[in-house]
């Protein structure tokens, strides 16, 4: 606080400083969020429909696992662009797998349903682990790296569909898991929330943590201090991968089928988008995953908002593009104001 | 002469650059607070004040970077409104900043005229902008080639360039923020050649620097900032040095090195015939006892730094041992030093030593996660963290002692208390200081050094590389002066003298040209 503020300023001077650390926190994104969901609610009831939230609900909760690992990764200083791809090479991964042993031990849901979601999830590991070692080893830009995994990944996954849905997957796992609702809501926010919870953790709480922000602040500091860099830098990375095909294993999972058109450039994007909007500082150690997941939910919501408006389909990204430059731009006008002194 | 100037103005009534209540503040903090500076040509006006006191805010009004909120603003006889750093320049305003304003990636030439290249028509005329890059360094003096890239040179070099740039085109008012923090004798000597050439020629110069002996040097009048407000303007020559120490600081400073009662037991550091990679260092022998503090003087660029960088791990070693308290440390590592009981404490705060974006608590605590006080199995024990740090930066009197603002927000005498907090949170018995001083003021010099007697008393080793040489001179029990990456001498008791020194830089250099 202004030690100079007399008592007669004093109490709005304490709430302008609160509002403006707020803002300095989150950014410009729950005034944005509440105006829309406000705009929304008064022009077409069908927005707060239950169907809808729910629809809402499940989209913000894939993006926020598949951005959770994206905001880590550009936090740390990188950035994945692969994760789109590895939610689709995660879904066919873990449809094939399971359809595989399926054939092997007919019946035998448990063991299928496990082989199968350790193959996705495995899967993800293993991009994320070359994306990370190439990193932090061949010393690769992390933009370049991803650019050639995403380019890989998607062909593999091509590869093993040949476009065609993969299916064979136990009726357990879909129905008593993709598409079940706990208190009305899909299993998918239920994952999405613990993702969060865990992240919020790791972030906080943890070495792990810690020293990501470290490097991204400031990775030569990092190397004076005795931080290991290349673990952790791989770290973010087979993180993201895993997160990525956790998103792509519920999509799986909801759908009954392994896709290799899900995720995609669209999903990367986004998660990008849900990043940066959400406070993540492109220049590294910035950012909190728990902003994310609100940017996440907006960015749903717009997406949303432009479909029930009956927007062209075509001009929803033109849309996207604005509102995600005008945020980051608002943010970063927001933090020009606070001058170092 | 290529530096074009105007012809000193005979009526030398009205100054130059007259600046009345300046105010600034950044968010609810008055950086400025009504301060009044005048400059008059041919003048060399010192800025003096503790880091914070408004320097950089002043002399980043007067070129522009930021609009002041209030007062008035003069150059020239005329009012000045809206001012720009490229109308600062228009008009004949250079600053040069410690923070250079270079291009990395760009050729020196290519900065030089960055912002006003010679052209015609659209095409750039690379002959005639070699010419003047050439005469202006000739005429500086300078040794620096204009074809290298920015990022291949030294931070010395790139200094040059940065004052190079400044100089190239009409200039009658130059600011120059620490110029010599990185120049060698050598280069400071045609640098003041130089600034004397400009004030004959009606220029005025703002100084900003803490070295008293350059002060003392060049100055016409010395102005005085605390907290952001004006506290005296005086007359140079009539001034001492305790007297500009007491206005800046607001207290009575007697003396600026603290008595270091040396107490050398047993050898806590020593290393064999050590060789670096590239060659910065060979065959270096020394070694450092614990109970005293050992000095490493030399010129920029002599090895001294690399030195100590290599035996924390920082620098690949081709050849010799490094024994840390007699047990050979083979290949180090800064983790591995860490858990020796080896500290390092860079001279560059910004490049390695803090995260900016982070706050001070993580930044303090970063060099001692791996004990169990502050994590365990991998999760952080933050309440623990919290206190640890609070009470390391309690004892390094942080002001404010709030531990939760990022490292960004503060002074460079701040951050080093930073860099020191890592000292106070694991155990350590080597402390490497590399250049402990640059960019900070004399009140926390002081508080720097008195962190060095603690640590001697308390039985540490510690190595001071500095190339401030009353500084190692008065810090240091024994005194290695490095030349051309090899130990030139040693120095002990009364051989410690500023003459003994500089004459052996001298000697070695001799030698090494004869050969």
């Amino acid at each position: 606080m202004n030690a100079h503020a007399s008592s007669l300023t004093a109490r709005p001077g304490i709430a302008a400083s609160y509002g403006r650390s707020l803002l300095g926190s989150i950014g410009f994104l729950p005034a944005l969020l509440i105006a829309v969901v406000i705009g929304m609610s008064a022009v077409d009831p069908q927005f707060y429909g239950p169907i809808n939230i729910i629809n809402i609900l499940r989209n913000t909760a894939l993006l926020t696992i598949v951005a959770c690992g994206q905001a880590l990764v550009i936090i740390g200083g990188g950035f994945d662009l692969s994760v789109g791809a590895v939610v689709a090479l995660a879904s066919v991964v873990t449809a094939k797998t399971m359809g595989l042993i399926a054939a092997s031990f007919p019946g035998n849901d448990a063991l299928v349903i496990t082989g199968g979601l350790a193959a996705g999830l495995g899967s993800g590991a293993a991009v994320g682990l070359i994306n990370g070692l190439c990193v932090a080893r061949l010393k690769v830009s992390g933009f370049v790296v991803t650019l050639g995994t995403m380019s890989a990944t998607a062909g593999v996954a091509l590869m093993i569909t040949s476009g065609i849905p993969v299916y064979g997957m136990p009726q357990s796992f879909v129905r008593d898991f993709g598409r079940v609702q706990f208190f009305g809501l899909p299993t998918a926010i239920y994952v999405a929330l613990i993702v969060l919870a865990v992240m919020v953790f790791v972030q906080r709480r943890t070495l792990f943590g810690r020293y990501v922000y470290a490097i991204g602040g400031n990775t030569d500091a990092a190397i004076v201090s005795g931080v290991g860099i290349r673990r952790h830098l791989v770290g973010t990375y087979v993180l993201s991968g895993v997160l990525a095909a956790l998103t792509g294993i519920l999509l799986t999972a909801q759908v009954g089928s392994g896709q290799a058109s899900f995720g995609g450039d669209r999903m990367m994007l986004q998660s990008i988008a849900a990043a940066v909007i959400g406070g993540v500082s492109l220049r590294g150690g910035v950012g909190r995953v728990e902003i994310v997941a609100i940017s996440a939910l907006f960015l749903t919501i717009l997406g949303n908002a432009l479909n029930l408006l009956h927007i062209d389909s075509r001009l929803q990204p033109v849309f996207l593009g604005v509102i995600m430059v005008a945020a980051v731009a608002l943010d970063e006008l927001g933090r020009r104001r606070k001058q170092r002194v | 002469m290529d530096i074009s100037v105007e012809p000193p103005r005979v009526a030398a009534a009205a100054p130059l650059l007259e600046l009345k209540g300046i105010s600034k503040r950044f968010t609810g903090v008055r950086a400025l607070d009504h301060v009044d500076l005048d400059v008059r040509a041919g003048e060399l006006h010192v800025l003096f004040g503790e880091n914070g006191a408004g320097k950089s805010t002043l002399i980043n009004v007067i070129a522009g970077t930021f609009p002041p909120d209030e007062g008035s603003f003069h150059f020239d006889g005329e009012e000045i409104r809206h001012l720009t750093p490229q109308r600062a320049r228009a008009i004949g305003i250079s600053p040069v900043f410690q923070e250079f304003s270079l291009v990395p990636s760009l050729t020196v030439e290519e900065n030089l005229f960055l912002g006003r290249e010679v052209s015609a028509g659209g095409v750039l005329r690379a002959g005639a902008m070699r010419k003047k890059a050439r005469a202006l360094i000739d005429e500086l003096g300078f040794d620096l080639d204009p074809g290298r890239r920015v990022d291949d040179l030294s931070r010395a070099h790139q200094q040059m360039v940065e004052i190079a740039k400044a100089l190239l085109g009409k200039v009658r008012l130059l600011i120059l923020d620490e110029p010599t923090a990185s120049l060698t004798e050598r280069e400071t000597g045609r640098l003041f050649e130089l600034i004397a050439k400009l004030k004959a020629q009606g220029v005025g110069l703002i100084y900003v620097s803490h070295r008293m002996r350059e002060i003392r040097a060049l100055a016409d009048r010395v102005t005085v900032l605390r907290d952001g407000r004006h506290i005296r303007t005086l007359d140079a020559a009539r001034v001492t040095d305790g007297e500009l120490v007491e206005l800046m600081t607001g207290r009575r400073i007697d003396v600026l090195f603290p008595a270091i009662p040396h107490a050398p037991t047993e050898v806590a550091v020593d290393v064999e015939d050590l060789t670096l990679a590239d060659g910065s260092v060979r065959e270096v022998n020394f070694y450092a006892r614990a109970g005293e503090i050992t000095g490493i003087a030399g010129l920029v660029g002599c090895g001294k730094s690399e030195l100590v960088r290599a035996i924390y791990g920082l620098e690949p070693i081709v050849g010799g041992t490094v024994r840390i308290e007699g047990t050979p440390y083979d290949a180090p590592a800064p983790r591995e030093s860490l858990t020796r009981g080896v500290a390092y404490f860079p001279a560059n705060r910004v490049a390695e030593g803090l995260a900016l974006s982070r706050p001070i608590r993580e930044n303090a605590s970063m060099t001692a996660l791996d004990l169990p006080a502050f994590a365990r199995l991998g999760l952080l024990r933050q309440g623990s963290e919290r206190g640890l740090v609070g009470r390391a930066m309690e004892r390094l009197k942080l002001r404010p002692p709030n531990i939760e603002r990022p490292a960004g927000a503060l002074s460079g005498g701040n951050r080093q208390k930073v860099m020191l907090g890592r000292a106070l949170t694991r155990e350590l018995k080597v402390f490497l200081f590399d250049e402990p001083s640059v960019g900070i003021d004399v009140g926390a010099k002081l508080e720097v050094y008195e962190f060095m007697k603690q640590l001697v008393e308390a039985g540490a080793a510690v190595i001071v590389v500095s190339s401030e040489l009353p500084e190692v001179l008065a810090l240091s029990n024994r005194l290695y002066v490095m030349h051309h990456g090899r130990i030139a001498t040693e120095l002990t008791g009364t051989d410690k003298t500023e003459q003994n020194v500089l004459a052996s830089f001298f000697k070695e250099h001799l030698a090494t040209e004869a050969a």
